[in-house]
């Protein structure tokens, strides 16, 4: 009450500018204390557990160590020689796709095939794939752009080895022959492969080669498209599609999951042969990937690093394909 | 200019593939605008709550997280809509809050008299609001609802990023096929031109031919 | 409309005096009564469909839930928006600055200047924001971020750069002209003058801008760099986290659309505060164009 009375005398004998500059403090004290109040609630969530989500599916055994040939030197390799000066190679791959590359969001651990193949020809190159690595998650679209203007070192990613690309990059490679095949729910009887695709609802990424050859090829097939592999595996588990299809390598990756619920059935119905994305101009460095994975597909690497990513999935490692000198010459 | 004449088709497909984007979502913030702003205006609380919670929360979501909701969240229940419409449903819903914003000022534009007048005939709300104030209120809106359209057009380059043929996303195709970066966006810079300056070019003989004097 | 008689109206808007309708009379009143009760419900019948789905689809289970308790994946998110409102922070600086050099340019007695900045201006305002934040990423190849911050400062600059100059515009004559008696000189008379004035009056339009340009920064998502929408679909997509797509969906927009909403209100709250001030009468607020606040829309003030 006092404080009352005290206010309204005061308030009337000021100058209107002082009035404004009182009503500014108040909104600034208003502001302050709304400040405050989110970053409390920010601070909150600021608790919680360590560590990531227990992953789904079979766990991997040990990952396979690959040997670090410290005395490498390829003086005439530009890239090679950056990566040397810096102490680190820099990887490309992707984050997003399990079994072949992908991201722990909680950890930032990457793992999966194309990781462990881009690892062992870091060995391979002199670089520790534990300490002088450092991946770089690039998305599809990016890849050419980030290879020509030197943001990675080579790209290791699913990356389809086709004359488009190879007009822009340099490939080495091929370290894995993927095809597209169908990935159905495991209690499934009548979809074994493109011949049952009749009527049934097949899933795709929308803009992607497999959605246009099931369009071209199946128009019996009833083709639906997602913004990602995921939603179309999401609504396959959830009885909305009957099957996804792409490249049998991102397929496993799913599959290998939750084996239990999915499978990867049928024939391949394309070829796609996975190479190893380098600078375009540096054919040293896409000669010494070709040895470097050659090395590991001998001395039986390759079929480590299948086992415990794929190979999660059920289906037993294929030969490893044979390099395409071509490619490099 | 070679990546022009050897790629007509393509550069034809994705600007009429803007312009497709651009009428289908202008006809339907339109309609949506013109829709909310009659509830901003309206005798109800509650359709007045509609229509300001529409606009604060559209207007402050930015158009990127619409597309990503919709694509992320939609085909959970089950919707496969062809990607074009969903562009159409995100980008139309975004600029309606703008198009209702434009239509309420020009409501408040219209002489307090026409609907005083229109109420002393015995006319409801719908018909005072349809048939006195809004096509008056139509007069001082073609220049506001011209630039959120010229805004809708623009905006429509994001659909490309998730997969819809527009004029942006040639230049992926251009590039893989190794055409010059730099002319290909010359000539996407140019079909942006030529559509923004078209709308803006309409909507100038519209203000010419029904604007409100000034 | 009542508005144009009594500025108190506005800002109350009592439905009870407006040109579209009378005063309600009882029966109206009820009638009206249920009209709202039927809307309510209306609502409350698409919200309950809704949620049916959401929960009939398992997207409240706790399991779709829990990466959210996990240190890493609030960490992952807290990343993403920090590297959004980065990107922001910075193309809000340089967009001002450039606004700030371009309007001058514009405004420049030398007429080369004024049409170098003249081009410049209309050419950035009549582009898609994105066409160029793709020309800088992908022609002249240049990293995310910076591609990102160079587009929309380009972008909102122009934009700005006229939102200044209209405001120089309409400060009063005669304080030019006085500030000129006084035997400033020109470049006095726009800083020590004109500019502050501009500025006070421009507030709610300049913070409306920067709405956009935090709306913008989701753009940053479609040339992979690592922002907030980034962090959510990383997780949402995460099939060892049951692919939580409603739930991302839900807490990336709840934050975003906060965001934006706070500013947006900081940005009515000034212009609010403006028009109060000219209205408690010339206590040294000038009377300048009234700038609506909230009123910006990304590259809505292209037409000629």
């Amino acid at each position: 009450m006092p404080e009352l009375r005290h206010r309204t005398p005061r308030r009337a004998g000021t100058p209107p500018t002082a009035r404004v500059r009182g009503a500014r403090t108040r909104a600034v004290v208003r502001a302050a204390v709304l400040l405050a109040a989110l970053g409390s609630a920010l601070g909150a969530t600021g608790c919680g557990k360590e560590g990531s989500p227990p992953a789904r599916g079979p766990q991997p055994g040990k990952l396979p160590r690959y040997t670090v040939d410290t005395g490498f030197a390829l003086p005439g390799s530009p890239t090679w020689q950056r990566a040397k000066k810096r102490g680190r190679l820099t990887i490309g791959v992707k984050e997003d796709q399990p079994g072949m590359g992908e991201m722990n969001p909680a950890t930032g651990v990457y793992s999966g095939f194309d990781v462990e193949i881009a690892n062992m020809v870091a060995a391979s190159l002199g670089f520790d794939p534990d300490k002088d690595v450092t991946y770089k998650a690039i998305a599809s679209a990016n890849r050419e752009t980030a290879l020509q203007n030197g943001q990675i070192d080579y790209y290791v990613g699913t990356y389809t080895i086709n004359d488009g690309r190879k007009k822009l990059v340099g490939f080495a490679g091929p370290y894995y022959i993927a095809g597209q095949k169908l990935l159905v729910r495991a209690d499934e009887e009548g979809l074994r492969g493109p011949q049952d695709m009749a009527g049934r609802k097949i899933c795709s990424a929308v803009g992607s080669t497999p959605l246009q050859r099931i369009e071209a090829d199946h128009p019996e097939a009833v083709s639906v498209a997602y913004d990602s592999y995921a939603i179309c595996v999401d609504n396959l588990l959830n009885n909305q599609v009957d099957a996804v299809t792409t490249d049998d390598t991102i397929l496993l990756g799913y599959a290998a999951k939750d084996p239990e619920k999915l499978r990867v059935v049928g024939k391949a119905f394309s070829e796609e042969p996975y190479g190893i994305g380098v600078p375009r101009e540096d054919t040293e460095l896409a000669q010494a990937l070709d040895t470097a994975i050659t090395a590991h597909e001998k001395n039986g690497d390759w079929k480590r690093a299948y086992d415990v990513t794929l190979g999660l999935s059920g289906v037993p490692a294929p030969p490893p394909p044979r390099i395409d000198r071509s490619l490099t010459s | 200019m070679n990546v022009l004449t050897q790629n007509f088709q393509l550069y034809g497909d994705g600007f009429l593939g803007t312009l497709r984007l651009t009428v289908y979502s202008s006809l339907l913030a339109l309609a949506l605008g013109v829709v909310m702003a009659g509830f901003r205006v309206a005798p109800v609380g509650a359709l007045r709550g509609v229509g300001t919670a529409w606009v604060a929360v559209l207007r402050n979501t930015p158009l990127t997280l619409l597309f990503f909701a919709m694509l992320l969240g939609l085909p959970r229940f089950g919707v496969a809509l062809p990607f074009e419409l969903f562009a159409v449903l995100a980008l139309g819903c975004y600029t309606s809050s703008f198009i209702c914003e434009a239509v309420r000022s020009g409501i408040n534009t219209v002489p307090l008299g026409q609907g005083e007048a229109a109420r002393s005939l015995g006319m409801t709300f719908g018909q005072t609001l349809g048939t006195v104030v809004l096509p008056q209120a139509f007069r001082t809106v073609i220049a506001p609802v011209g630039s959120t359209l010229i805004a809708l057009c623009k905006n429509s380059a994001i659909a490309g990023s998730f997969s819809v043929t527009e004029l942006l996303s040639t230049y992926k195709t251009l590039n893989e096929n190794g055409y010059s970066v730099l002319w290909s966006f010359v000539w996407i810079a140019l079909g942006y031109l030529i559509l923004t300056l078209a709308i803006s070019a309409l909507f100038h003989f519209m203000e010419r031919r029904w604007g409100a004097a000034r | 409309m009542t508005a144009r008689r009594s500025p108190q109206a506005r800002s109350s808007a009592p439905p009870a005096a407006s040109a579209l309708y009378d005063v309600p009379g009882p029966r109206t009143r009820i009638r009206h009564f249920c009209y709202g009760v039927l809307t309510v419900l209306a609502l409350a019948a698409l919200l309950g469909w809704v949620v049916d789905l959401l929960v009939g689809t398992g997207q409240f289970s706790a399991v779709k839930w829990r990466p959210f308790s996990y240190v890493g994946i609030q960490e992952l998110l807290l990343r993403g928006l920090g590297n959004t409102l980065k990107a922001f922070a910075m193309a809000a600086v340089l967009a001002l600055a450039l606004g700030a050099v371009l309007a001058a340019g514009r405004l420049s007695d030398h007429r080369p200047v004024r049409w170098v900045s003249t081009v410049l201006v209309e050419f950035f305002r009549a582009m898609p924001v994105l066409v160029m934040i793709f020309f800088i990423f992908v022609a002249l190849q240049v990293q995310p971020l910076p591609a990102l911050v160079a587009g929309l400062t380009l972008y909102n600059g122009s934009v700005l750069a006229e939102v200044f100059r209209s405001g120089v515009r309409s400060v009063d004559r005669g304080q030019r002209e006085a500030a000129y008696a006084l035997g400033l000189r020109k470049t006095q008379v726009m800083t020590h003058v004109l500019v502050p004035q501009a500025v006070r009056a421009m507030l709610p339009t300049i913070i409306s801008q920067l709405v956009v340009a935090l709306k913008d920064t989701s753009l940053g998502f479609l040339i992979t760099y690592e922002e907030f929408l980034h962090a959510g679909r990383l997780i949402a997509i995460n099939m060892d986290y049951t692919m939580p797509f409603i739930p991302i969906v839900l807490v990336i927009s709840a934050i975003y659309i906060g965001l934006c909403m706070l500013l947006s209100w900081f940005a009515t709250w000034v212009s609010r505060r403006e028009r109060r001030s000219v209205k408690a009468g010339r206590s040294g607020a000038v009377r300048v164009a009234p700038a609506e606040a909230g009123s910006a829309m990304p590259g809505g003030s292209g037409i000629r």
